[in-house]
């Protein structure tokens, strides 16, 4: 369960929004001459990160408007909440420390072997 | 390793169980191999059993990175059934279907397979014009339906709530009579058993961490117990495939969600049956064992975390009270998460990929234990030959290019 900080709104539990997808993909503007491969990548295709991820949410039961946030998909920190149109902020987190990328309590604990953390991303 | 039969049963009980030997070996990797399958789920299993049984390749290898059956296929709900509806999609999971039906002789092993029915209800009239437009479509795909009026459905579940006044309404249902629940474990130790019987390596404990290429193609695996050489590496990792198939640098149209159930105490048998509703978003069985399994919708975010949010389980359990007002008391015993890799279309991917020897099967979101048998010996069929066969072929990556997408939301997304 999350508390999200809405840029405009402040602190409020998970349950008043809604997620979004992965942010920072924009509607192509030469939509004329693209191939269908083209518009399968901007379509379907995610990069659906294990690790810091950037991605949309919308304060849906609160001010409706959409913005964007980075979180580590591996352990569910959130990292920093930014407006839409604003560059993702430079964040180093501790990337997590077992082969699979898990820090130990983020679920299936019984499968991580302990490596000691690199920082950065 | 003896075959399991009745008079081993009482041979054991005499002898007070001394003669059991494991039913799998516990060997360290080879050098190489002439396939690596990554993911030792029920997915991969069946895959390498299938291989090892039907194309004749013995030397191959099933490497988990925890123990078998320890991800999706240890987490899900269980519920099988082959009611979807369009044809590529009745073809695949009634494949499996049918190889259910013949499963526990074929593997000699139990996996209490029981065809107990399953109802998914309709709560208003559109709802309902769409569950009986997917019974036509199943019947004429040989895929056996009814369609249940509320006084019906009460005759079949007699502790669902089909008063007029609800909420939401119970209003008709589809009924799959052979669809039903088995014992995952039962069936990843099945097939585990069953595929090292034929020479498949089953080694846990192996997280692959690269894989390597030459020249566009597949030429081994890198994991936590050294390398591995191999011209085939075929990845069914339910939840980590794009992690997987990003080592090879293709990029995959899927998301991976967290996805919850759990499990009340133990009740004496109440719940004939599986009742699902898409509409409400709960689904509900109950176990040999006495307790009610109990599954929910996916969470709205993205995670590899195997943990999901409380509001999911408020949701659930107010849809829960109001379909069975009878569980109103019931103090509920675990919860878990799994994580599940969703398709734009609610679809699989069976697929080679432009990577030389690197298969993908995954993708299969909420609702693929059900597919299992039947994903696996497609698969197997396109490791083997490198060409997908007449059931995997819908499924292969080229579709979210053509637009020739298996638009299965109806039928899959969340209920199960
Ligand atoms: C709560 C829940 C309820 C569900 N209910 C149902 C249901 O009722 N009916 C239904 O049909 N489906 C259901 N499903 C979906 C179903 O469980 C999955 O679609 C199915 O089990 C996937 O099987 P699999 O073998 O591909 O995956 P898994 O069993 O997840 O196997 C993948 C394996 O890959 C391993 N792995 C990952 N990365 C690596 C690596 N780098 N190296 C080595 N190994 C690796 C993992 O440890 C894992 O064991 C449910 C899922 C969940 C989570
Ligand atoms: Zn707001």
């Amino acid at each position: 369960m999350f508390v999200i900080t809405c840029p405009y709104c402040g602190e409020r539990d998970q349950s008043e929004f809604a997620h979004a997808g992965e942010a920072h993909i924009s509607r192509p503007t030469e939509s004329e001459t693209m191939t269908d491969a083209e518009w399968a990548e901007f379509l379907f295709m995610r990069d659906n990160t294990k690790g810091i991820h950037a991605e949309r949410w919308i304060h849906a039961a609160g001010c409706r408007r959409f913005f964007n946030a980075l979180r580590n998909t591996a352990t569910d920190r959130f990292l920093a909440f930014y407006k839409i149109g604003e560059k993702p902020p430079e964040i180093d987190d501790v990337v997590p420390a077992t082969p699979c990328g898990e820090t130990v309590g983020s679920g299936n604990d019984a499968v991580k072997v302990e490596r000691p953390p690199e920082a950065g991303r | 390793m003896g075959n399991y039969s009745l008079f081993s049963i009482v041979r054991e009980g005499l002898r007070g169980n001394t003669g059991w030997t494991p039913a799998w070996r516990d060997p360290d990797p080879k050098p190489s191999y002439d396939a690596v399958i990554i993911g030792g789920g029920g997915h991969g299993l069946a895959t390498a059993y299938y291989l090892a049984k039907l194309h004749g390749m013995k030397n191959i290898a099933v490497v988990e990175k925890g123990w078998i059956g320890g991800g999706n296929s240890g987490r899900n709900t269980t519920i099988i059934r082959s009611n979807y509806l369009y044809d590529a999609s009745a073809a695949i999971y009634e494949h499996a279907l049918q190889l259910w039906e013949g499963l526990s002789q074929e593997l000699n092993y139990n996996i209490m397979m029981s065809h107990r029915g399953v109802l998914n209800l309709a709560h208003d009239d559109n709802e309902a014009r769409q569950l009986k437009r997917r019974v036509e479509a199943n019947r004429l795909n040989g895929v056996d339906a009814e369609y249940l009026g509320p006084k019906e459905i009460k005759e079949f579940c007699p502790i669902l709530n089909t008063s007029p006044d609800i909420r939401y309404p119970v209003i008709g249902a589809t009924l799959q009579r052979r669809g039903g629940t088995n014992r995952h474990d039962a069936v990843c130790w099945g097939y585990a058993r069953a595929a090292d019987a034929l020479g498949v390596d089953i080694i846990q404990n192996c997280e692959v961490t690269e894989i390597l290429t030459e020249r566009g193609a597949v030429t081994g695996v890198r994991t936590s117990r050294g390398d591995i050489r191999t011209e085939k590496v075929a990845s069914v990792t339910a939840g980590h495939t794009s992690v997987i198939a990003g080592m090879v640098g293709v990029r995959l149209p899927i998301e991976s969600h967290p996805l919850q159930a759990l499990v009340s105490e133990p009740l004496k048998p109440i719940n004939p049956c599986v009742v699902m509703s898409n509409a409400v978003h709960v689904y509900c069985s109950q176990s040999d064992k006495g307790e009610l399994v109990i599954g929910a919708g996916i969470d709205g975010h993205t995670s590899y975390t195997q943990r999901g949010s409380l509001d999911i389980i408020e949701h659930q359990m107010a849809a829960i009270i109001e379909l069975f007002p009878i569980f109103s008391r019931l103090r509920m015993m675990r919860q878990w998460g799994g994580i599940v890799d969703v398709c734009p279309d609610a679809s699989p991917i069976i697929s080679k990929t432009e990577v030389g020897g690197f298969y993908v099967n995954g993708g299969w979101g909420t609702g693929g234990w059900k597919a299992t048998p039947g994903s696996g010996h497609a698969f197997a069929d396109l490791v083997a030959n490198d060409t997908p066969n007449a059931i995997a072929a819908p499924f292969t990556l080229e579709r979210f290019v053509t637009g020739d997408l298996v638009a299965e939301h109806g039928a899959a997304a969340v209920a199960h």
